[in-house]
Formats: structure tokens, C-alpha cells, sequence
């Protein structure tokens, strides 16, 4: 059942709660556990325990072992599996654990959930959610902070999304769960303790949209994930320096919202866009690439991307200096020409 | 080089496969055949049946592909006892994952040829009903369906429902790790799953003790918690009674069993193949000698089941499959190259759009689709 259905159906709104994004994660999948039998969770951790980042706290003593299991320490064992799953029937969410100990399940995403429904010409559909907690700025040690984003991005078949906010978090969980196509979902690791008042169920914006956050007339800032809290503490220091930043989250990495972007683009005439992955062919050299395609008599200069450097993620003493600031975003939108 | 110090042939150590028909076609002693009995002679003459016309598909199509009306066709000429096996023992519920090998397979659970071979001939990367013949599309991945397979299985046992998953892998896919992978999910989630290896001998050009160390790839089933059998993988009447007796265990709670069938890939590994470089000639004459399928013949002869006028029944029908699987070939599938579109997401995406109306621009179609995207932006 769709959350649009959920909520005409009338299901309880709830009164508001402070919740973290971890929370709304966790809510999230709980609700779509009750309204639809199918569902079912498993990976490394997430029972008893509730997972490492406690995304699926009590899931294990409300509904079992029968739909919550801890799976064996494989990932492409848990993708795997779950692909089997899909054809019997069921939705599986599947928790990655952390970024770089998805790569394991490498092949069984792209090879096979990317591909299944193309191969077999539409009759077989995988409505799998993987979710991949990404990013740095928690003072993981090595292996624990990487954005694995564009690999999953760069494949046909894949729908992948990242929530900035508790809302979006709840809403996108949601609807990435009732979607038919599977759907990398990338839960931002620095944004888990996030809060925000929720009365769920919360419908945001439907997935494959990007939002403007914040409007603005000077620059568009395009992020996503875990950098949009960073544009957005980037355009309020900006606007005391008399620069108006527009901020967009993109919200859904594929699609990519042309549209949404690209009116903001034409409004304002300039564009950056921030992530934490390195530089070179990273996501931002798509965004830069169609963005300018689609838009290039409307620029009034190049598309800049701020981004962490190329290089491998740092050690947590060092994570400060690689993360993309506000002060390292308008220091670079200072480098352009402001005629 | 060798990478081992001493290399010894997992022949060598390894234990005699079980049997229940004899390389002459004699019934094996009943005190050798361990918890396993001879299926009816009834049974026996099924699967001769569908082994014959199994191998005269096989042969047609390898044959069509000499003549390059296929792409690729990887034979199983001479497996036809684990292929046929593995087929007949599943009820109409339960699901088969098969691999690219494994086409006689899906001819034998009643795929027509056609849609076999929509694969091979390039139409479409595969082609058949998968939730008619609930048979998953052949893998190309090594083991990579071994693991959808247990999922299936656990989703079938999670719905309390009787199905089984039958899984086909070769003797190279056991060194991936979602062997491993799919191997340990099922013993620790007790799926009810049966994987059945054929051991062919060869992973292309490498051969098993290259693979592996151990003695059997039965003997690995022992370090994850469930049966295996190491069986006679020309020997349709053992590998019969061995599948059936694991399926019956997976759809009464018992869970997954690993079976090896010991057993030769005849042909090259592909029409690309030359086996000829890595591998002696007079090895594949003595597997030719232990043909599975004349093996099930002299025993259904000396039984008196298989009469002239069966065999040539069977004869007819093979026959009749080989023609019709010429004449589909005659036949061009047309295939529509603005289909490359369809089946990526299940709701439309712009871009794809944007993509196809370019190729349909250059196909000569709608010619205002194909406008230049950044000429349209500057308007």
C-alpha cells in the first residue's frame, strides 16, 4: 500500500514528536511493516540489537523472527537473498550496515536488481530497498565513512535517494518501500541524530523531485544527503555577506530532477553543487554536465563543484579538512567573475 | 606454475560416487546403495525419454550454432543425467535456477525451444515465461542464482508454503564466493533448497584440482551443517533418487542439501572453445564411454521396457523437437529497438524518454523529438 493510500484510507495521524532522523527511519519502516504483510527486514544486526545505528530499534520484539531476522555476515548473501525473496512475493528492506561493506553485494546489485526487470522484459520486478548508511563526519575509523553514491547512481536500473531531514526520511522510506523498482536508499550517517517535530504519517515531496529549500536570486546550490545542512548554513552566512543562495536538495540521485533544477538555474543564472564523494567522476560532474547541456545560455559562468578531495577517505583527525564547509563553498563561489 | 607444492588429483582421494545403475547398465547390489532404491522401471523409461530428446535439442542447437545462426549455445552434451534428474524430481510449485549450461533444462520443464533460444540468438537476454515454468532466467553470473535461489526457498518457508528451489551450478561456480555465500544462508536459515553441482571437470579450460583442495565438493556440505552426496552424475537413476529424496527433505522441514553429480562436459565449453588445448583427446573418449544415456538403455533393454517400437517412438519425437527447433530459427523474431526502453524502471522516467525520442528520431520516426537539447534551452 502506497503512504498516499495510507493516508486517504485514514490511517491515525499521529500527534507531533521530536524525532531524530533515525527515528523517522525506524518509524518508517514500521508502519509499512503493519500496513503491508510482505514486508520483511533483515541483515547484520538488525534484530535484537535494532542495528548499529539503531535504525530498526524494537522492529525484532514487535513483529518476529518471521519478518525481522539478523542474516549471516555476507552482503552479497543479504542482496542475494533477497532478490530470491522478491520473486516469492515479498518486499525486503535490507540494511547495508555501512557504505564501504556494501561493496561485497556489488555484483548482485548491478548485475542482477539493477538488471532484472530489463532482462526479463518487465515480468520479473524486484521491489527491494537496500539501505546504505553513507558518508563521513562522525569520526569513523577507515572503511566506515565512504560515499558510495555514484557507482549506484551510474547504473541503469537502480533508483537511488538520499534524505537530508527526519521528514523526508519517513516519506522517502515510505514510498521507496511500496515502489516496484528497487531502490538504493542512502541514509546519511552525520544527519541520524537530526531532529525534527513530526506528526506521521508525514508526506513530503514524491521521490525522484528535488526541493527548493530556501530561495534565492544570486546562486543555485545543489546538494544532497548529508551536504545539505552544510548549503544551507552556507546561503545564511552567505546572505550576511549580501550573497542570495538558492539551496536545492536533490533529494533523488537518479532520476534527476532537470526540471526543478534547471528552472532554478535559468533564474539564477549560476550553480554549484556540494557532496562529500571525491571529485573526479563524481556525481557533480554529472549534475555540472547535464546541468550545463540543458541550461548554457542561461549561465553566466561555469558550474562549480565543491567536493571532498580525490582522494581516499581520511582518518577521523583529518575528516575536518576534507569535508566540504560553507567557508570552502563561498570561497569558491568568489572565484567566479560577479559582474 | 603451479602455485601448489604438490598437486594431488581430487580423484585420487576422492571416494567412489554413489550409484545405482552400473556403467554396463547393471541394477547395483542393494547393500551399495545406501538409503537409496531404484526408481520403477516406469520412472527409468521417463527420464530415457527426456534425456534422448534433451540431447538431440542439444545437439541441433550446437549444430545451428556451427552455422552461426546463434551467438553462443554452451552445450551439455553428456550431462544430460543431472540435467533431467534435477528437472524431474520437481513438483509444479517449486522453482529451478538454472545457469547458461543448462538449457535442456528448461526444455525438459517445458520451455519452448523458441524462447530458449531468444537468449542465444541475440533477441533479448532471455526469453521465456518465468512464472509459468517458475524457472528463474539462466544466470550467467557464476553462482550468483544459487543465492536467489535460497532466498526463494526462505520465502516459501516464511509463507509456510511447500515450494522448493532447485538450484543447477557448475563445478567452477563453487569456487565463488556466493557459493559460499548461499551454501551457508541455507544450512543457517534451514531453507528448503537443493543444490545440485555438476561437476564437469572443467570451469572452461581449469580443471577441478585447480579449484579446489578437498577430496569431493560433497565433502564441503559437511562444514556448513547439512547432507551432501557425492553421486555418479551419469547415472540418471541415482541422481533421481538423491534430488527427490532432498527435495522431499527441504519441503518437510529438513532443510538445504548440497549434491554433486560426477559427470563430463562432452563438448568444448563454447563454440569459441578449444578444448583441445587443455585437455587429451583420449579423457573424452572415456567419458564418451560412459555415456549416461546408453547406460539407461542396456539396463531398459535387458528390463525388456524399451522395445523397437518405444525407442523408435522416442526417435520420433526427438525428431519432430529438432525440426520444429530448425524451423523456429527460420523464423526472424522481430525485435523492436525502441523496446530498449520499456523495461528499465516500471514508471516512465523523462530522460529515458528524451532517449528514446532520439532514437526514434534517427529510426526516422517523430523528427521533432530529436530538436537539440541545448538549442531548445536557449529558446
Amino acid at each position: 500500500m502506497s503512504l498516499q493510500q495510507t493516508l486517504e484510507t485514514g490511517t491515525t495521524v499521529r500527534a507531533p514528536e521530536n524525532l531524530t532522523m533515525a527515528a523517522a527511519l525506524n518509524a518508517a519502516i514500521r508502519d509499512a511493516m503493519v500496513d503491508d504483510p510482505t514486508v520483511v527486514l533483515f541483515g547484520e544486526d538488525v534484530g535484537p540489537l535494532g542495528g548499529v545505528f539503531r535504525v530498526t530499534d524494537g522492529l525484532y520484539a514487535e513483529f518476529g523472527e518471521t519478518r525481522v531476522s539478523d542474516s549471516p555476515l555476507a552482503e552479497a548473501g543479504i542482496v542475494g537473498t533477497a532478490i530470491g525473496m522478491a520473486m516469492y512475493g515479498l518486499r525486503p528492506v535490507v540494511e547495508m550496515q555501512f557504505d564501504a561493506f556494501s561493496y561485497p553485494a556489488f555484483q548482485q546489485i548491478v548485475s542482477h536488481v539493477a538488471k532484472m526487470r530489463n532482462r526479463t522484459r518487465g515480468k520479473i520486478e524486484l521491489p527491494i530497498v537496500i539501505r546504505i548508511p553513507y558518508a563521513g563526519d562522525i569520526g569513523g575509523v577507515e572503511h566506515h565513512s565512504d560515499s558510495s553514491e555514484t557507482y549506484w547512481a551510474a547504473t541503469p536500473g537502480l533508483t537511488v535517494v538520499s534524505p537530508s531531514n527526519p521528514a523526508d526520511a519517513y516519506s522517502m522510506l515510505r514510498e521507496a518501500i511500496a515502489s516496484n523498482d528497487p531502490v538504493i536508499f542512502m541514509e546519511p550517517k552525520s544527519r541520524y541524530w537530526t531532529k525534527a517535530e513530526l506528526a506521521l504519517p508525514v508526506q513530503t515531496a514524491p521521490l525522484n523531485r528535488a526541493v527548493v529549500l530556501r530561495e534565492g536570486t544570486d546562486v543555485s546550490l545543489l546538494a544532497y544527503g548529508p551536504t545539505v545542512k552544510t548549503a544551507l548554513a552556507t546561503a545564511e552566512q552567505g546572505e550576511a555577506e549580501g550573497l542570495s543562495i538558492e539551496v536545492i536538495d536533490l533529494r533523488t540521485l537518479s532520476p534527476f530532477d532537470d526540471e526543478t533544477v534547471g528552472a532554478s538555474v535559468r533564474k539564477t543564472g549560476r550553480a554549484a553543487v556540494v557532496h562529500e564523494a571525491a571529485q573526479f567522476g563524481g556525481y557533480g560532474a554529472e549534475v555540472a554536465a547535464r546541468v550545463t547541456e540543458r541550461n548554457f545560455f542561461y549561465l553566466a559562468a561555469p558550474i562549480l563543484r565543491i567536493t571532498g578531495f580525490d582522494i581516499p577517505y581520511p582518518s577521523p583527525k583529518l575528516e575536518e579538512y576534507f569535508l566540504p564547509t560553507p567557508d570552502r563553498i563561498l570561497a569558491a563561489l568568489s572565484t567566479w567573475e560577479w559582474s | 606454475m603451479s602455485l601448489k607444492v604438490e598437486s594431488t588429483p581430487n580423484a585420487v582421494l576422492a571416494p567412489l560416487p554413489l550409484r545405482l545403475i552400473d556403467d554396463r547398465g547393471n541394477a547395483v547390489a542393494e547393500s551399495e546403495c545406501g538409503e537409496f532404491t531404484l526408481p520403477s522401471v516406469d520412472t527409468l523409461l521417463s527420464l530415457y525419454r527426456q534425456m534422448v530428446v534433451a540431447r538431440r535439442f542439444d545437439v541441433q542447437v550446437t549444430a545451428l550454432t556451427r552455422q552461426g545462426r546463434l551467438a553462443t549455445y554452451p552445450s551439455a552434451l553428456g550431462q544430460e543425467a543431472c540435467e533431467i534428474a534435477a528437472v524431474a524430481a520437481l513438483a509444479p510449485e517449486d522453482w529451478l535456477f538454472p545457469t547458461y549450461r543448462d538449457s535442456i533444462a528448461l526444455l525438459t520443464r517445458g520451455v519452448e525451444p523458441k524462447d530458449i533460444l531468444a537468449s542465444f540468438r541475440g533477441d533479448w537476454h532471455s526469453g521465456y515465461d518465468y512464472h509459468e515454468h517458475r524457472i528463474a532466467p539462466q544466470a550467467t553470473p557464476l553462482a550468483t542464482q544459487a543465492l536467489h535461489a535460497v532466498g526463494l526457498a526462505t520465502a516459501s518457508k516464511l509463507k509456510r508454503d511447500t515450494t522448493v528451489a532447485v538450484t543447477l551450478l557448475g563445478d567452477g561456480a563453487t569456487s565463488e564466493g556466493d557459493a559460499h555465500e548461499a551454501f551457508n544462508f541455507a544450512a543457517v536459515w534451514q531453507a528448503p533448497v537443493v543444490f545440485v553441482v555438476q561437476n564437469n571437470q572443467f570451469a572452461i579450460s581449469v580443471p577441478l584440482d585447480k579449484q579446489m583442495a578437498c577430496r569431493t565438493i560433497a565433502d564441503k556440505a559437511i562444514g556448513y551443517g547439512m547432507p551432501g552426496y557425492y553421486v555418479d552424475g551419469n547415472d540418471v537413476a541415482a541422481m533421481y533418487a538423491v534430488i527427490s529424496a532432498a527435495m522431499d527433505r527441504a519441503r518437510t522441514g529438513g532443510g538445504p542439501t548440497l549434491i554433486e553429480g560426477l559427470t563430463y562436459r562432452i563438448e568444448a565449453h563454447t563454440n569459441s572453445d578449444d578444448p583441445t588445448r587443455y585437455r587429451d583427446s583420449a579423457d573424452v573418449d572415456l567419458w564418451r564411454s560412459r555415456d549416461p544415456i546408453e547406460r539407461l538403455e542396456k539396463y531398459l533393454v535387458a528390463e525388456g521396457a524399451l522395445t523397437d517400437e518405444v525407442r523408435a517412438e522416442i526417435t520420433a519425437a526427438a525428431e519432430d523437437l529438432a525440426a520444429s527447433t530448425r524451423e523456429c530459427m527460420t523464423e526472424q523474431a522481430v525485435v523492436d529497438p525502441l523496446e530498449l526502453f520499456e523495461h528499465v524502471y516500471s514508471t516512465p522516467r523523462a530522460a529515458l524518454a528524451e532517449q528514446r525520442a532520439f532514437l526514434a528520431a534517427e529510426l526516422g520516426g517523430d523528427a521533432a523529438a530529436s530538436a537539440d537539447l541545448t538549442e531548445k534551452s536557449a529558446r
